[in-house]
């Protein structure tokens, strides 16, 4: 349901002109012609997760395309959305959807836009187990999940086929590549940080 | 005939069976699979979720050893990780990026990187329909089956290269080659929910629910799968998908590497069955022994032994 209302004004140019404006940084980010957009819906109607969704696909689209950043970055749809890229498949304009709504999460993920927290904790958890291990980890992702959600019972009505089955590996799989996938991770927190402050710093100018 | 493999991480967990069953019908069919030393994670969803970056330098890295293993086209079973792959074969023609991703690495990753494909699409290349159905021992007629791809195998079209994006059509073509009666599928390539079975599990419940419904209202045997995550979520959360529709299906979902496994002759035991939650013993029984050639179809000059 969508209850805040787009603002045309904001699509008029910004001040500074020669700043891109929202639109134009995520064009410029995901690649795709964002303006070329003409609400055909066929990207709604084909998604997968619509009916999860708070503001839905064409409804985000229309939103960045009139820089309501707020609004688009605010989308709960951005964390629900699977990532199926049944939108880009249909998109008659040759928008990839789905890099789109990538982009959009990266930069609510920059600004703490985080509205569906769990989803985000799942990726840490996931993420967490390997920069430790160098692979992953399906039960140290699922344990550091419960334990950052709080959803202590989260797939417990699984755990005796999985079990029975054998389906998830007790221990971690080591192998002699960990040490430099935790090297990778050790650097990429290093150059977010250091962006985080160029962009601070430039803000200050 | 050798390929340079990347397997994935849930070969060595939660697919095991695919991995298991993925290895032994390549060897029947005469390919041998190498598997790149010391590889890492594809970095999955939850990387690029976070940042291309990220996700690109952990491929990289795999891309990169397969490249100075001698590698010029590296072949995986899981479509999540082919994604992911080729994603970041992709982003690397960029020199920008590229120097980015190198900056994260121990050392910069080769100037030529291996071409990736999955295993399936490997192995379609390599054996022919007729020499599959040759190699066969057991009939699969008389089964109804229907393929199931799911997103990453076809889209983004122009990356993944597979088939019709809306309509492959390579597992039906494998299957029907060695008997099986495959159903029109029309939800063969809609979302299964993902990794979404953990944190919001009615958008994988009612997905796979969908999915499930139509297969079994065909009147379907088994649905084939070939990612490790559509198959958990059609299998190992089948009774969550069911709780989701209201109603019961107990349809199996195996690997269609499992299935041609079968007509291969392979045993269970080596096909890995036994990790599978909906157990297959009725479309087991319904394997028959391959008749013979009819005498129009092929040459008689292979008298019987």
């Amino acid at each position: 349901m969508m209850n805040k209302t787009l603002c045309l004004n904001s699509a008029l140019p910004t001040k500074d002109s020669n700043a891109p404006n929202f639109s134009q940084k995520v064009a410029a980010l995901s690649q795709q012609a964002i303006h070329t957009c003409y609400q055909c819906g066929n990207c709604s109607a084909g998604c997968p997760a619509a009916f999860a969704y708070d503001l839905q696909v064409n409804q985000i689209m229309r939103a960045v395309q009139l820089n309501q950043e707020d609004l688009a970055l605010s989308a709960k749809s951005l964390w629900l959305c699977l990532g199926c890229a049944t939108c880009s498949l249909r998109c008659p304009n040759a928008i990839d959807v789905a890099r789109v709504m990538e982009t959009l999460r990266h930069l609510a993920r920059q600004q703490n836009k985080i509205t569906v927290p769990v989803v985000e904790k799942f990726w840490l958890s996931f993420l967490n187990c390997l920069r430790a291990f160098g692979r992953s980890y399906e039960i140290g992702t699922m344990v550091l999940y419960m334990l950052r959600s709080l959803r202590l019972t989260t797939d417990l009505d699984l755990a005796p086929q999985a079990l029975a089955k054998a389906k998830l590996g007790l221990l971690p799989h080591t192998h002699a590549g960990r040490a430099a996938v935790g090297r990778i991770f050790t650097r990429f927190a290093e150059s977010e940080a250091q962006s985080k402050r160029d962009k601070e710093a430039s803000s200050c100018n | 005939m050798q390929l340079a493999y990347f397997p994935g991480c849930s070969a060595k967990g939660s697919s095991l069976d695919y991995e298991l069953s993925t290895q032994a019908v390549m060897a029947a069919l005469g390919i041998t699979l190498k598997e790149i030393a010391d590889w890492n994670c594809c970095g999955s969803t939850p990387a690029h979720a976070v940042s291309s970056l990220l996700s690109s330098a952990l491929c990289a890295r795999n891309l990169d050893l397969a490249a100075r293993a001698g590698a010029d086209l590296l072949a995986t079973p899981c479509p999540s990780c082919l994604s992911n792959l080729k994603a970041t074969s992709k982003r690397l023609e960029d020199a920008s990026f590229r120097q980015k991703v190198n900056a994260l690495l121990d050392a910069p990753c080769a100037e030529t990187l291996p071409k990736t494909t999955s295993v399936m699409q490997a192995m379609a290349e390599l054996v022919s329909l007729d020499e599959l159905a040759q190699k066969a021992k057991l009939s699969l007629k008389g089964l109804k089956l229907v393929a199931y791809y799911g997103c990453l195998m076809s889209r983004p079209a122009e990356l993944m290269q597979f088939e019709d994006p809306e309509n492959p059509m390579l597992m039906e073509r494998m299957l029907t080659a060695l008997g099986a009666e495959m159903l029109d599928f029309p939800l063969k390539t809609a979302c299964c929910g993902a990794a979404f079975g953990i944190p919001q599990r009615p958008l994988t419940a009612k997905n796979s629910g969908r999915i499930l419904e139509l297969a079994a209202n065909l009147g379907a045997d088994a649905i084939v799968t070939c990612c490790p995550l559509c198959q958990m979520n059609l299998d190992l959360r089948q009774a969550q998908a069911e709780k989701a529709m209201g109603r019961r299906f107990a349809l199996p979902a195996p690997y269609y590497t499992q299935i041609l496994g079968l007509a291969l002759g392979l045993s269970p035991e080596d096909l890995g069955l036994a990790k599978l939650v909906v157990p297959m013993d009725g479309l087991l029984a319904k394997l028959t022994p391959k008749q013979a050639p009819l005498a129009s179809e092929a040459p008689s000059s292979e008298v019987s032994e």
